[in-house]
């Protein structure tokens, strides 16, 4: 039933019997055996050059935040922060290839691409700073709350994609999950849906080569997580997560794909994470010193800018203002972070429930007399010490 | 438990017999014809209109997007009732037994408890989760599961469950109506249990967070809820012959709990049994009676005593009735209140 059929008794018909027909040939849903590439190759001649330049921008800033940001937790002012250094090509792809009206679900690793969004670089961190769980309204960004569990807001962006067409509205969600993520069962029920419901998102893994310590040898016998997409009757698309032009390529068509109600596309970006899972992890206890230098020459912050250079799209006088540009970001962080958050101790009772129940009631009143009594013991103590 | 007849719009609708079920069904349908966003989604709640048939009629009234079979999973149909909320639509998810609910506990307790206060109240989620719960139609196991204490025990849901056919309809109503997620435990065994009621207009009930005198009484209070109201009610009856005026209370809601109209009717009888058929060990009854020790200490006669299931798996169907409290174990609890005559 199409959605313009919806209401109406008339346009009712039962879910006709099963008619199994097998796809006999899964050959277009396959990914390509290699990941696909733009810079370097032929396919670079295509690609729009502000786009490029844009991508350059953002990747330098958001190399310079997760810089920031672990600077941050070594000083107590991030209680976590689980770097993305060595992603930023697909952080920032999955960011800037969404409408405004389009809604992104990152997973906790994800802050990059809810910057480069849009989202104020402070909001973006309370989470990990721990004043407050989601620092920002999700419905006016259009960024779902940094997730936490592995996997669990991959059904949440087929649900919301579903509602959104249901309502005859033109909205793509993007979702984006870890390798270690595939392993989990939301990942499985949240793909199966989309594609039985055609439902408009994309899916994309970034695959970093580690589960915290875990290698990807370890999560999956799949050929690659892209050729998971398969057993669902959905594309399967096998991109080099540090070519932020493929990145954005790639994802921008199953963006499209979706749009044009052709239904949901599983995207695997081959990416490494070159920092440790958060600044709380050890790398070197699972990891060889050779394998992250041999990652270091795909840099995919410089595998741009030599591309931009070589082409003389960018000078190095440009290359000096991106940096500028970022260090007055960094600058800006370091301020909004080393300004201690206003914190209120009652509104741990407000946004439980729309009405308070009697119980919370209870409660936050047992929590204000012993507020009460602190300040009364402090100004007493202070009085006492004049 | 019935209602003789009532008014709307000037004119007297007659009261026919109806089953919880209908009334159930009946809530759905008036929700999702008042609200366009209220969408059904579960397994079988389609074309077949669901295992108890009450979503029966609803996918040809309003179409397979409004009421939807998805494929068999129940992580996936409750995550992507959080993403349909999230856009402004109002899910309603049928978990098709008790026992079956427990692969969607991640999203539920991750997620659905806690947006509105992740998010600092920007998103708060306005699900409704239908669990059939309970035993006592001989299902086989994975059936019969009573799982309400692990709801209670998560902030940010409610969690309310009727006993009568008036309640079931109405507290569904509002459940579907609420800006917060519920956690609807339909009492499996009454869906066939019938009252005079009439559809075209229902009877007024009251909100949810309150509980409900169903008998007044002075010697002791029956505090109950759900499958176990109509054994209370029983005993009740059974215990005048015995010279006991038993009070029954119908929680009718576990979150918000109704601690004032609890408290009340303990102080005006000094004694107190919890009855509920899930385990007794760190079950509702025990937070029952700790909350009604707290408020009531001074006016108790006997210690609060627990009516509870056993503390094993719901057993095989040809022994639950051995599992089951039924009236006899009520009635003997009521005996043991007689506590200043034992010590």
């Amino acid at each position: 039933m199409t959605v313009q059929e919806l209401p109406g008794a008339a346009a009712y018909r039962p879910t006709p019997p099963p008619a199994w027909k097998p796809i006999t040939d899964p050959a277009p849903l396959l990914p390509d055996p290699e990941p696909y590439r733009v810079l370097g190759t032929d396919a670079v001649a295509d690609a729009d050059p502000e786009l490029l330049l844009r991508l350059h921008a953002e990747l330098v800033r958001g190399r310079r935040y997760n810089a920031q940001a672990t600077a941050l937790t070594k000083q107590g002012r991030l209680a976590v922060y689980p770097s993305s250094t060595g992603q930023e090509a697909c952080e920032i792809a999955a960011a800037l290839v969404l409408e405004e009206r389009d809604w992104l679900f990152p997973s906790y690793r994800d802050t990059l691409a809810a910057v480069a969004r849009g989202l104020d670089p402070v909001e973006a961190l309370t989470l990990l700073r721990g004043d407050r769980h989601t620092g920002y309204d999700p419905r006016e960004h259009r960024i779902a709350p940094l997730c936490t569990p592995l996997a669990t807001q991959l059904p949440h962006a087929v649900g919301l994609a579903h509602a959104a067409r249901l309502k005859g509205d033109d909205v793509v969600a993007l979702a984006m999950v870890g390798d270690g993520g595939t392993s989990e069962g939301d990942f499985h029920e949240a793909l199966n849906f989309a594609a039985v419901w055609k439902a408009p998102v994309v899916f994309l893994v970034q695959n970093n080569g580690f589960a915290i310590s875990v290698p990807l040898a370890k999560q999956t016998a799949a050929p690659s997580l892209a050729h998971k997409a398969v057993g669902y009757g959905m594309p399967g698309r096998l991109v080099d997560g540090n070519d932020a032009a493929a990145v954005h390529q790639v994802l921008s068509e199953a963006v499209a794909r979706a749009r044009g109600g052709e239904g949901p596309t599983l995207v695997e970006a081959v990416t490494y994470r070159m920092d440790a899972h958060t600044n709380a992890d050890d790398a070197t206890r699972y990891r060889v010193d050779s394998e992250v230098e041999a990652w270091r020459a795909h840099d995919p912050v410089r595998l741009l800018e030599r591309e931009l250079l070589e082409r003389g799209l960018l000078d190095e006088a440009g290359v000096e203002r991106v940096k500028e540009s970022a260090e007055r970001m960094a600058a800006a962080l370091r301020d909004g972070m080393n300004a201690d958050p206003e914190l209120a101790p009652m509104d741990l009772f407000t946004h439980v429930y729309a009405e308070q129940t009697s119980q919370l009631q209870a409660q936050a009143a047992a929590l204000r007399a012993e507020l009460d009594a602190e300040q009364d013991h402090d100004e007493h103590g202070t009085e006492a010490g004049r | 438990m019935t209602t003789a007849a009532a008014t709307a719009g000037g004119r007297t609708t007659k009261a026919k017999p109806a089953t919880m079920a209908q009334a159930l069904g009946r809530a759905l349908r008036d929700s999702m014809a008042e609200d366009p966003s209220v969408h059904v989604l579960g397994e079988d709640v389609g074309t077949l209109g669901g295992v108890f048939r009450i979503t029966d009629g609803l996918a040809k009234e309003f179409g397979d997007d409004r009421c939807t079979d998805t494929p068999l999973a129940e992580a996936g149909i409750l995550g992507a009732a959080v993403g349909m909320a999230m856009y402004g639509l109002r899910p309603v998810v049928e978990m098709q037994f008790d026992a079956f609910a427990y692969p969607a506990f991640e999203q539920l307790m991750s997620h659905v408890a806690k947006m509105r206060n992740r998010t600092g109240g920007a998103m708060p989620l306005p699900i409704t989760v239908r669990v059939p719960y309970g035993g006592g139609i001989g299902g086989v196991e994975h059936h019969s599961d009573s799982s309400e204490a692990y709801y209670m025990a998560t902030p940010g849901l409610h969690v309310v469950t009727p006993a009568t056919v008036e309640d079931a309809y109405g507290l569904l109503r509002e459940s579907i109506a609420s800006d917060d997620p519920v956690v609807f435990l339909e009492p499996k065994r009454l869906y066939w249990s019938k009252a005079d009621w009439s559809p075209e207009a229902p009877a007024a009930v009251e909100p949810i967070g309150r509980a409900v005198v169903r008998r007044s009484g002075r010697s002791a209070t029956l505090i109950t809820y759900g499958p176990s109201l109509p054994v209370c009610m029983e005993a009740a009856e059974a215990a005048v012959a015995e010279g006991w005026d038993l009070e029954v209370v119908d929680l009718r809601s576990l979150v918000p709990f109704d601690d004032e109209t609890v408290a009340a009717s303990v102080r005006r009888t000094g004694r107190a049994v919890v009855v509920h058929e899930s385990p007794g060990f760190g079950g509702p009854g025990g937070e029952i009676a700790a909350r009604i020790t707290e408020r009531c200490f001074h006016h108790l006669e006997a210690p609060v005593l627990r009516v509870a299931g056993f503390d094993i798996p719901y057993p095989p169907p040809m022994l639950e009735r051995h599992h089951l409290p039924g009236v006899d174990r009520v009635l003997d609890a009521v005996a043991r209140l007689q506590w200043e005559a034992d010590s």
